[in-house]
């Protein structure tokens, strides 16, 4: 532990991507198969099951440290954290006794799963003594879930690539599908023999896009690039080898949520890998799909192959584990594909985007005259004679339920991971509203102690109505300034929330908008963000429920807020 | 006979003591700063007044404009450099008494900086102290804090909370001087962010001869001068501005405030680690939100238990608090059993900045102020008393 526990102080400390590649090459170049394996799996952001409820946890510390339940709260809210907040009221004094990170989990960790409550916390008490003083704030990361430094999978990657030789790019696609930590699993990932071999059921790294900042004239001629849409819904990728499977990006194994899509896939030739976004379609009066309808602005060749539902329909998929049968026949999924990385059991990733897509087309047309219910189909390529037109088929974009419009070079390969330049997301600019910031609590992580996570609302007959709840948008000075209104503007509190004077104004921008039970406005907001802190605007001209709702409403919806009260 | 005689006295003097008490108290937090009505005078006033008794020279204690100062004698070379020329600065050695209006006035150490000082404040045998900044951890550079028994304590409270708990101060120290080896080994220098005035001498003088060859901003050079003027041993120290631009900075210890460690200033640093050295540096969260290489927890202020033991050996049985995590403290004062309360104040506490100033612009180009040690004749504004006070209450 403490070693593991020095890397992590190590990769918290630096801020210099070349420190923190050489502290973890360091120790992954000396630590036992057991050890790197556990240590890799828990930087790449896994995390353990739960292994003591917080409430527990809580309660043993207060009992170690013997805080009242106020005085740790107050602790607790100036450190943002909760195992930080143990670590730093931990008696000093505890000792390392030596014992490696894989035995601390296997032994110490995950044994308290399940246990009583009395049995972990007397467990608890004996295993901050086990380890030194300044170390506990790790073990008590590994107790609470995740570990969370800063660190990215491809970073920790490199670190392994540096100690072992094996190259980062082969480490990762040897990762996908759900590595499990074990000396083996350590032993495999970094040998030196060739990594195709025994490839089975794993998906290739996904490739990401970036978010264009402004027009895409920056971006040369528009004749050298593909414009699809950009799907609302998660991107996936299906595997046909000797068997099929779905994964998230998250390399998650969609294969029991998703069995809709891996029977059609069943029907796809050995040796395909697809690239797509997973999405419900909505049914007709048969209970089949039906087709996009055309609207004005779109034609036959720019509509998805089948109307599709909306992301909420998508939830409710996501939401099961395994679905019933009445689900995946009023939600049935369809996977739309834009991309193909791999044919007859050849890796096509190297070859240009042109390419990969005309096979890809041809492979799906004669996989849907070939399968019953065909599930699978290839995404329209737009076509535009110019980057204006493209602006145009953007603006369309939430006519059929898209978020704008992706911009991929028609000569790129598909590499992998997050290479800059080749794939671009053009996205719809949000909804806003001009709201008033009225509670605020402090935040996590940087911004412990900070008073940056913020309620907006909204007049409604007279009265602030909240809607939304945002964190992001502002810059660090911004959010120093607006700490120090809050601390001073405070009209009440109520625990960690401050209720505060209804003075300054934010544009909240947003994705969608949908009724909820939750908020006191009736409505939800989907991803609200800050766009800007509107400082010449006072709180008396911020923006109404009524012209929220006007905005649901030109998107289709017949939005009646239900309100509770 | 002479029995009820004292007696009388003892009574007639304890009803006029609890009337005085009922009707107004000592020190109170007023528009302009901490003000004792009895006396006319203020403490570490926020905005001018006529007559300023000062704890200590850090920039939310001690603000231009007033008529007249009183400081502690180690105070007044700093007060010199931080006031504008012509101030009127009259100076008390530590422990000597003055009277204001009847009102009897002495000065402690308060071991928080050069100079620093508790205000004892006594009237009609009613003792109060004012604590300023304080520290119960050892400083070389600093006289330190003196326990005094008061009826109340008004005590600063910046670091109010459990989590917070200094790491000893040798070890601090020490973890420097291996970050400085550290850069040293790849040709960099190791910059540190201390507070200019106080947090910097004090580094410097705990890691002694191994600080290295030092080099000091302007804003840091200034206040390490009036330092060796009081006699503060340090080690030896170099301006980074009499130094070649195109310096060779391998191994060597640079010390500017916290707000020079990100700016044009630094560039000539390049890629040297940059360090911070604060209280606030116990939590993750401030570590990482100043974005420096290292945070390393050392303080000039109290921490946690040093405050409940300072505030337990005043005997006070009342406590009121000013500025930083007041809350907590308060409550727990009082399960205690203990008179607690908080009081407004504008001395920087809960902000972010340990100390108040650390990212205000530095003076770097200023030439020194006038550092003058030689004590300015007594301009017979306070009368001093002849003995000092018996810093002993029966509370």
């Amino acid at each position: 532990m403490k070693r593991f526990a020095a890397l992590y102080r190590a990769l918290d400390a630096s801020n210099r991507s070349s420190a923190k590649e050489a502290a973890l090459a360091a120790y992954f170049a000396d630590a036992a198969p057991a050890d790197a394996a556990w240590a890799l799996w828990l930087l790449c952001g896994e995390r353990l099951p739960q292994p003591v409820p917080v409430r527990v946890l809580k309660a043993a510390a207060m009992q170690v440290n013997g805080l009242d339940e106020a005085l740790f709260a107050d602790c607790y809210e100036a450190v943002g954290d909760l195992a930080e907040t143990i670590a730093l009221l931990l008696p000093t004094g505890g000792a390392d006794d030596g014992t490696p990170l894989d035995r601390w989990i296997a032994e110490r960790v995950i044994p308290l799963r399940g246990l009583e409550p009395a049995e972990q916390t007397a467990r608890l008490a004996v295993a901050w003594g086990q380890v030194d003083s300044a170390d506990a704030f790790v073990l008590n990361k590994l107790l609470t879930g995740g570990l969370r430094v800063g660190v990215s999978k491809a970073l920790a990657l490199r670190g392994v690539a540096a100690a072992s030789g094996v190259p980062a790019t082969t480490l990762a696609a040897r990762m996908t599908g759900g590595w499990t930590p074990s000396p083996q699993n350590w032993d495999a990932l970094v040998s030196p023999a060739d990594v195709q071999a025994g490839r089975g059921a794993q998906p290739y790294p996904f490739r990401l896009a970036h978010p264009l900042d402004g027009g895409p004239e920056t971006l040369g001629s528009h004749a050298d690039w593909l414009a699809e849409w950009k799907w609302d819904g998660i991107r996936g990728q299906v595997v046909r080898r000797e068997s099929a499977h779905l994964w998230s990006r998250g390399d998650e194994d969609l294969d029991a949520a998703f069995p809709d899509l891996v029977a059609d896939a069943l029907r796809l030739p050995t040796g395909t890998v697809l690239d797509g976004e997973v999405l419900v379609a909505q049914t007709g009066a048969d209970g089949g799909l039906v087709c996009a309808t055309a609207t004005t602005a779109l034609d036959e060749a720019e509509l998805p192959p089948v109307a599709l539902a909306p992301f909420a329909a998508l939830q409710r998929r996501l939401g099961r584990k395994s679905p019933g049968k009445a689900l995946l026949a009023s939600h049935p999924a369809v996977f739309l594909a834009f991309d193909l990385l791999e044919l007859d059991g050849n890796d096509w990733r190297e070859r240009p985007l042109g390419e990969r897509r005309a096979a890809m087309e041809a492979l799906l047309a004669a996989h849907a005259r070939s399968s019953p219910q065909p599930r699978l189909f290839a995404a329209p390529v737009l076509a535009t004679t110019d980057w204006a037109g493209a602006g145009t088929l953007r603006a369309a974009a939430r006519d059929i339920g898209a978020e704008g419009l992706m911009l991929k070079r028609a000569a790129s390969a598909y590499g992998s991971g997050r290479t800059r330049g080749d794939w671009w997301k053009w996205k719809l600019d949000p909804h806003s509203v001009d709201a008033v910031l009225v509670y605020a609590q402090a935040g996590h992580g940087r911004r412990a102690g900070l008073f940056t996570d913020y309620t907006f609302a909204v007049w409604d007959e007279g009265a602030l109505v909240p809607f939304a709840k945002a964190y992001s948008g502002l810059s660090d000075a911004e959010i120093r300034e607006v700490d120090r209104f809050v601390r001073r503007n405070t009209l009440e509190t109520f625990g960690p929330v401050r209720q505060v004077r209804a003075e300054l104004v934010f544009e909240i921008g947003f994705e969608g908008i949908l009724p909820s039970r939750r908020h006191k406005a009736g409505v939800a907001v989907r991803f609200p963000r800050m766009l800007r802190w509107r400082q010449d605007k006072p709180a008396a001209e911020a923006g109404t429920l009524a012209e929220l709702i006007a905005l649901a409403n030109a998107q289709g919806g017949t939005l009646e807020p239900d309100r509770v009260g | 006979m002479p029995i009820l005689y004292v007696v009388w006295t003892q009574s007639k003097a304890f009803v006029l003591n609890t009337l005085h008490a009922i009707r107004q108290p000592l020190v109170r937090a007023a528009d302009r700063g901490l003000f004792c009505p009895a006396g006319d005078f203020w403490i570490d006033p926020w905005r001018p007044v006529a007559r300023a008794v000062i704890t200590h020279a850090h920039a939310d204690h001690l603000r231009p404009g007033c008529e007249s100062y009183l400081v502690a004698r180690e105070c007044l070379a700093l007060a010199r450099a931080r006031l504008p020329e012509g101030a009127r600065i009259e100076a008390v050695e530590y422990g000597e008494a003055v009277t204001l209006n009847g009102v009897r006035i002495s000065l402690h150490p308060a071991g928080h900086v050069l100079g620093s000082a508790q205000v004892r404040v006594e009237h009609h045998g009613e003792v109060w102290v004012v604590s300023g900044d304080y520290k119960l951890d050892p400083d070389p550079t600093c006289a330190p804090f003196e326990p005094l028994r008061c009826h109340t304590f008004i005590s600063e409270c910046t670091f109010g909370l459990p989590i917070y708990r200094w790491p000893a101060s040798a070890a601090v120290a020490a973890e420097l001087v291996r970050l400085r080896r550290e850069a040293a080994a790849q040709g960099l220098p190791l910059l540190l962010g201390a507070y200019a005035l106080g947090k910097a001498q004090r580094a410097l003088a705990l890691m002694g001869d191994d600080a290295g060859p030092v080099a000091l901003h302007g804003a840091v050079d200034r206040i390490t001068h009036v330092y060796r003027g009081a006699g503060v041993p340090l080690p030896e120290t170099q301006a980074v501005a009499d130094l070649p631009r195109k310096h060779d900075w391998a191994g060597w210890l640079v010390v500017a405030p916290p707000s020079a460690l990100n700016g044009t200033w630094a560039r000539r640093f390049g890629r040297a680690p940059r360090v911070l050295a604060s209280g606030w540096m116990t939590v993750r969260g401030a570590r990482r939100r100043r974005g420096v290489d290292a945070g390393l927890v050392l303080s000039d202020h109290a921490d946690w238990p040093g405050l409940l033991r300072a505030i337990e050996a005043t005997g006070a049985g009342r406590v009121l608090l000013t500025h930083g995590h007041t809350a907590p403290l308060v409550r727990v004062l009082r399960e205690r059993g203990l008179d607690a309360g908080t009081l407004r104040t504008e001395y920087a506490g809960e902000e972010g900045s340990e100390e108040p100033g650390a990212d205000a612009p530095t003076h770097d180009a200023e030439a020194p102020g006038a550092v003058d040690d030689a004590a300015e004749a007594s301009t017979g504004m306070y009368d001093r008393a002849s003995d000092t006070p018996d810093t002993a209450v029966d509370a």
